[in-house]
């Protein structure tokens, strides 16, 4: 038999059937929703007259637009201010009610952004498809599952057949070979490999992530690494399955369990690319090279290291380049040559369904403990990425220490990373933002976002402007 | 949905590489439960010189001269000529619903991101992808002629009305097909029913824990 990817072997455990034309239908084992991407969906079926295919499928909570303010949030739904935003939420919840399909409400202790709560339940396991409504659904691909983002048709697509019309995708290997330095964290060895090959480097592939760096790093670490797959370009994501992979589901509510864990991890065992598998297209990175990054433009691949000089029009040959750097620059209000460590900040946002789980919050609080935000900001956010985060962390004592230095700490959600809550920036403003995406107006309008680790926005919190973090652990 | 055969329209020019669909239709429209009314709204921070909000009066805010789309020689566009790795980002389906109920049904770009290129074929618009020389040749020729228009026949796969020969497109079958036709794919799997639940059945038996958790 051939060598496969993991890539290939998830694709063929899921090959409902194919057609003459090439086109596959694929079956899909976990559909997340959340209130942005499904009413649409929801109302399609209705029109349709048609139900669910297998409810035990979808799990559902509302993340983008919930308020992250303990004021707001502890009246429920009624205490989202912006109408707009609560109508979306409230549907959700009538849309879950009406066709039965389990949803965490906003008051669940369980709730928080799709792409954490997935994992931390065990609803997303091993071997599985995973789709939902949302472009960083490569994240679940952390667990040897083959996930990525969907629009809402087909959201409503998969809602009313279970399955999806797909096309396979290439596959890429990205191998990041060494060990990584102290102070350099998976949201470094992501931005430094979208650094490498651009954000359409991964354009009409499916990457796997693989590598002493991978195989040493933690479950949490691998979330952050293929949640930005697709600001890489690629829709998925992946990681073989391995001891580490394993000791994280297990216990988890929604895993398997007695025989059917059993079963389970033997089935597993397998989830990885055979040694002589081929791929279309190879990248390797030294870890060891690999130092804290920092974003200066309005794209995610428009990414230096901390130590490094934001780029100059002037020195760049390429006539398309250089006017995208001076588009980028202007909008973002720097100048070609100026340190990246000279960027002064107006907010710190720590959260995201990149970077807002405990071992997140953790680096962050270590920099920051026993310091001080610095006075010229105007506020330093952290947002845990779920209820049971949250709760962990002040088992841990980690809201303290935020709140200790200066920081605020608010209720899970998407919150700033996109801003279709209140939390946003005001127009010109700087923020190091431990989020997915930079671009323009994102993050509020005219918004201006430098994308890090949360070690680095920590430690730029305490400085004011970027530090490399190494200097301050 | 739509249907596509034949698209004939005034081409504008969207000079930029990455055109991310947080550009195409800003995060604060996306808060609306339904699939259209996102038309005055389509790239929102380039039309307009101040903030957007989903309730206000777009007729009444101040229009930025630059942005193409503001430009009396591109009015009642429906072909947008774009550069590489159009509609990057987010997998909002309200990027593809807001060019069409702006009126664009045709993309051409050298490169697409995958999410926004599947979203479009669900939408009846139809994303085209044509090499380098050929866009860079349709840019020139757009920013050249005062009314350029061309037509777009996806049932031939050639785009006609530009200087030299017509040129040549190709999409996949399965999506030409249904472009062509309109045709809701929902209905077109659920014709496959029966495989479906052969495949649940023998997946049930190899992974249980899957089923009934």
């Amino acid at each position: 038999m051939a060598a496969k990817t993991l890539y290939d072997k998830l694709w063929d455990s899921h090959l409902v059937r194919q057609q003459e034309d090439g086109s596959c239908l694929i079956y899909i084992d976990r559909h997340l929703l959340h209130e942005v991407t499904s009413p649409q969906a929801f109302e399609g079926l209705r029109m349709a007259g048609r139900q669910p295919w297998r409810l035990d499928t979808n799990l559902a909570t509302p993340d983008h637009n919930v308020p992250t303010t303990k004021q707001e949030r502890s009246v429920g739904v009624d205490g989202i201010e912006d109408p707009v935003s609560k109508i979306q939420v409230v549907t959700l919840d009538d849309n879950c009610d009406e066709f039965g399909i389990t949803e965490f409400k906003m008051q669940d202790e369980r709730q928080g952004i799709v792409h954490v709560v997935g994992p931390e339940q065990g609803a997303t396991l091993p071997g599985m498809t995973v789709v939902c409504g949302d472009s960083h659904t490569a994240t679940h691909g952390a667990l040897g599952a083959l996930a990525h983002g969907i629009g809402t048709s087909e959201v409503e697509h998969v809602l009313a057949t279970q399955c999806l019309i797909q096309k396979k995708s290439k596959n890429m290997l990205v191998r990041v070979d060494g060990k990584l330095g102290k102070g350099v964290t998976s949201k470094d060895v992501v931005l430094a490999i979208i650094g490498e090959i651009g954000t359409a480097g991964g354009t009409g592939y499916a990457i796997e992530f693989a590598g002493k760096v991978f195989e040493d790093m933690s479950m949490e670490g691998r979330m952050t690494v293929c949640n930005m797959a697709i600001e890489g370009g690629a829709r998925v994501g992946m990681v073989a399955v391995d001891q580490t992979t394993i000791d994280y589901v297990k216990g988890r509510p929604y895993a398997p369990k007695g025989e059917h864990w059993e079963m389970a991890v033997a089935n597993w065992q397998n989830l990885h690319s055979d040694d002589d598998a081929e791929f279309d297209h190879v990248v390797v990175l030294d870890g060891s090279k690999i130092a804290p990054q920092v974003t200066w433009g309005t794209s995610p691949e428009m990414v230096l290291p901390v130590s490094a000089q934001v780029p100059n029009p002037k020195s760049e040959k390429d006539e398309g380049k250089a006017a995208s750097i001076s588009r980028a620059l202007e909008y973002m209000g720097l100048e070609g040559d100026q340190a990246i460590t000279s960027i002064k900040l107006d907010r710190v946002f720590i959260g995201s369904c990149t970077n807002s789980r405990i071992e997140d919050l953790r680096a962050a609080a270590a920099v920051v403990e026993g310091r001080q935000v610095a006075a010229s900001l105007k506020q330093a956010l952290v947002v845990p990425g779920s209820g049971l985060v949250k709760q962990q962390a002040e088992a841990e004592g980690l809201d303290k220490i935020f709140v200790a230095a200066g920081l605020e700490w608010r209720e899970p959600g998407c919150s700033m990373c996109l801003a279709m809550n209140a939390d946003k920036l005001g127009a010109g403003e700087h923020c190091a933002s431990t989020s997915n995406r930079n671009f323009e107006g994102r993050q509020g309008f005219g918004g201006r976002t430098h994308l890090v680790s949360p070690a680095m926005a920590a430690a730029a919190a305490i400085a004011g402007h970027f530090v490399d973090v190494r200097e301050m652990i | 949905m739509q249907a596509f055969t034949q698209l004939t329209g005034v081409v504008a020019p969207l000079d930029r590489a990455n055109v991310d669909t947080d550009m195409i239709i800003p995060k604060q429209f996306l808060k609306s439960i339904k699939r259209s009314g996102f038309g005055p709204n389509l790239f929102d921070e380039l039309r307009y010189l101040d903030e957007g909000q989903p309730d206000a009066d777009n007729s009444q805010r101040p229009l930025n001269p630059d942005f193409i789309l503001n430009q009396a020689r591109y009015a009642g566009t429906r072909i947008l000529l774009a550069r590489d790795n159009f509609g990057c980002g987010s997998s909002r389906e309200h990027a593809p619903w807001a060019l069409m109920d702006f009126g664009i049904r045709c993309v051409i770009a050298p490169s697409f991101a995958d999410i926004f290129y599947n979203n479009c074929f669900k939408n009846g618009i139809l994303p085209i992808t044509l090499l380098d020389d050929d866009v860079d040749a349709l840019f020139e020729q757009t920013f050249a002629t005062e009314g350029f228009a061309l037509t777009i026949d996806l049932e031939a796969g050639f785009i006609k009305g530009a200087k030299g020969n017509d040129i040549a497109f190709s999409v996949d079958a399965f999506r030409r097909h249904c472009l062509l036709n309109g045709l809701d794919d929902i209905g077109l799997t659920l014709e496959q029913s029966d495989f479906i639940k052969h495949y649940e059945q023998k997946r049930q038996a190899q992974t249980p824990w899957l089923f009934g958790a």
